[in-house]
């Protein structure tokens, strides 16, 4: 029962469309997520000294501390930011494509 | 300096197992006084799982029930148990010991742990609700040949299930002997019992709360533990960091990135090791399935992270405040040493914090978390394998469809009570075995075994039968071959001088191998069934992204 509504779906130009958004959305999150983390990681490798600069004059706490804590907060804002959208924007767009595919 | 670097192996893997507890992170432990405190809470803690088991026996009455609680727990309470999934003993212990030791280091570590998640949203958590129905094997043979990939499949997810297992139940009875005094081989057994009481009678529904229960506590004990012991620094993290630094040994240098970061392939191979491994896991694949649709699946990986997230930054924390209250009171050290050992072994600090700022009652509630965590964890497991033998290869492969519902049920059930006797043998054969290879092989092969078929099997059409056959066990053949050479088995198993393999996590390079094999037979490979396999992937395509056709909640 499903092959003919699969088909209906394919032949519709806008789930082409939503699939382009969502997959450019979904590879450019992931992308951001990845270079801040190996990001990291080369500084660790390759400029060590950059994460141990005090945050403060005569501070103890290095620079390392808040940027591991910016990525992993600012990675689940990410996540956030993709739910919203994708439960959003994207379902929308998503159930009218099926709507559309099964009349 | 050996001593130590012992100790940061022995850290290292117990992080590696993220979520697992490697017996060798507590090592064959000292057998502690009876602890009734903590007995005690983990006594109320199984008194009220129990509940719930018998509240969720009366709603599971089909197999989707069974396997996946019929589709109905909601994206947070599903997030809440996937962060349960995450939020191991061994990350509680094994990542606050990291930072205990050094510093920032372990931070570091920290995150190469967390960035996985978001990874697996973006570009997995969709198309796994969309296409899974009960099992991982379900999405890897949804257009290849039924009987060669998901029996390949099936056997994938088995072992991963049992290797985990038997590192579980080792440290489970180490963790246990350490903390409440208990007889090793009485808590192994307890730990089989409960989970298959837990498993054949509650399925995923207790499964879940279990796990939901757990994470719960972890999470309120972390923040308890972590407001008691800040108050002593005025709430304030430099007054922290500079205590920490003024009675660290290496000083100022814990607060920069240190000789644990030395060798950055390990750190990557780790990681990778660590975040496609997680994603190839049977037990936390399964955990998309249980939720109606792919909005609830999105939602509860929002929900996962977030705790996981909070829960990793806390734990760190810990481990910062410990250097300063633990680390300077000879009360925690062996014969009162600062410079020797600690008490019941290195991964401990969080513990002996726990009794330093909230008495003996706040240990015992910690305590009784740590055994609970170990208890969920291998419910799951035990689930995951269970419907791996009952769905997959009895019903499946066995019976091509036409067992009934009944028949299946009955199966997954003795597949649990199986599971749970070869657990608890295990358990016990392995008491005084050095395990850690395990915890890199468990990783390994999820990393790149599984999770290749599964992601080109949802990203990529031109994956066929053979190539998905020969490069999953190009995977699997390297992933061990790999641990076998590395130091945990060449070394410390079979007792030679130089490890061949010089990185603990074979990922880095198993995991490419298995990609370029599975390419290489499928791009080569012209026969009828390779036609039918790339056929099938437009239909797979739509379901996949807009979820037409997908397993639905059963009606309760």
């Amino acid at each position: 029962m499903s092959a003919e509504i699969y088909k209906k779906v394919r032949a519709n130009p806008r789930f082409a469309e939503l699939e382009g958004k969502r997959s450019r959305f979904a590879y450019l999150l992931t992308a951001i997520v990845m270079a801040s983390y190996y990001g990291m990681m080369m500084l660790v490798a390759f400029a060590p000294e950059v994460l141990r600069t005090p945050i403060s004059e005569g501070g103890m706490l290095t620079i390392g501390v808040p940027i591991g804590a910016a990525i992993i907060i600012g990675s689940w804002l990410l996540t956030g930011w993709f739910v919203n959208r994708s439960n959003g924007e994207f379902d929308q767009m998503n159930n009218e494509i099926i709507r559309e595919a099964s009349k | 300096m050996i001593k130590h670097k012992h100790l940061l192996s022995a850290a290292l893997l117990a992080l590696a197992s993220a979520s697992a507890l490697a017996a060798d992170a507590v090592g064959v432990a000292q057998k502690q006084p009876l602890n009734l405190t903590a007995i005690g809470m983990f006594f109320v803690f199984v008194v009220a799982t129990m509940g719930i088991t018998y509240w969720a026996a009366s709603r599971t009455k089909s197999t989707a029930d069974f396997y996946t609680a019929g589709g109905g727990i909601t994206g947070f309470q599903n997030g809440l148990a996937i962060a349960g999934d995450y939020m191991s003993a061994a990350t509680l212990l094994g990542l606050s010991a990291m930072v205990f030791a050094k510093g920032l280091d372990g931070f570091i570590y920290a995150i190469g742990f967390f960035v996985g998640w978001p990874v697996i949203l973006f570009l997995m958590a969709e198309r796994l609700r969309n296409l899974g129905k009960f099992t991982f094997a379900d999405i890897a043979s949804y257009r290849l040949d039924q009987g060669t990939i998901r029996t390949f499949a099936a056997f994938g997810s088995l072992t991963v299930v049992c290797f985990y297992l038997i590192v579980q139940m080792v440290g489970a009875g180490q963790l246990i002997k350490l903390l409440f005094g208990l007889d090793y081989a009485t808590a192994v057994v307890v730990v089989g019992v409960l989970m298959v009481i837990y498993v054949t009678f509650g399925g995923m529904i207790a499964t879940t709360w279990v796990q939901i229960i757990k994470a719960c506590l972890m999470l309120f004990g972390g923040t308890v533990l972590l407001f008691l012991s800040l108050s002593q620094f005025g709430f304030s993290l430099e007054a922290v960091a500079k205590k920490a630094v003024e009675v660290h040994k290496d000083g100022i240098k814990i607060m920069g990135p240190g000789s644990l970061m030395a060798d950055p392939i390990t750190a990557v191979s780790l990681s990778l090791g660590l975040v496609f491994g997680t994603a190839g896991l049977p037990h936390i694949m399964m955990r998309f399935f249980t939720v109606p649709n792919a909005k609830e699946a999105r939602k509860s990986v929002f929900v996962a992270s977030g705790c996981i997230g909070y829960f990793f930054m806390v734990v760190c924390a810990l481990g910062l405040i410990a250097i300063t209250i633990v680390g300077t009171n000879p009360e925690y050290y062996e014969g009162g040493n600062l410079a020797g050992k600690m008490l019941g072994g290195g991964n401990m600090p969080v513990m002996h914090l726990s009794k330093a700022v909230g008495g003996n009652l706040f240990l015992g509630f910690m305590s009784a978390v740590a055994f609970a965590t170990i208890l969920a964890v291998v419910s799951g497991l035990a689930l995951a394998g269970a419907s791996a033998i009952a769905h997959d290869i009895y019903a499946r492969v066995i019976c091509k469809g036409s067992a009934t519902e009944a028949q299946e049920m009955r199966v997954s059930k003795i597949a649990t009570v199986g599971l749970g006797v070869v657990a608890v043998l295990l358990g016990i054969l392995f008491e005084k075995q050095n395990i850690a290879f395990l915890v890199g092989l468990t990783f390994g092969i999820a990393a790149s075994t599984n999770f290749p078929i599964l992601i080109l099997s949802m990203y990529w059409r031109g994956l066929t039968t053979r190539g998905a056959l020969l490069g999953g066990l190009a995977g699997l053949i390297s992933a061990v071959t790999f641990v076998v050479l590395s130091k945990a088995v060449w070394v410390v198993v079979l007792g030679n001088a130089q490890a061949i393999f010089p990185y603990e996590q074979p990922a880095l390079f198993s995991m490419p191998l298995a990609f370029f094999f599975t390419w290489l037979f499928s791009v080569t490979d012209s026969s009828a069934r390779a036609k039918i396999d790339k056929a099938g992937f437009d239909d797979q395509y739509v379901r996949s992204q807009t979820g037409i056709g997908a397993a639905s909640a059963s009606a309760h």
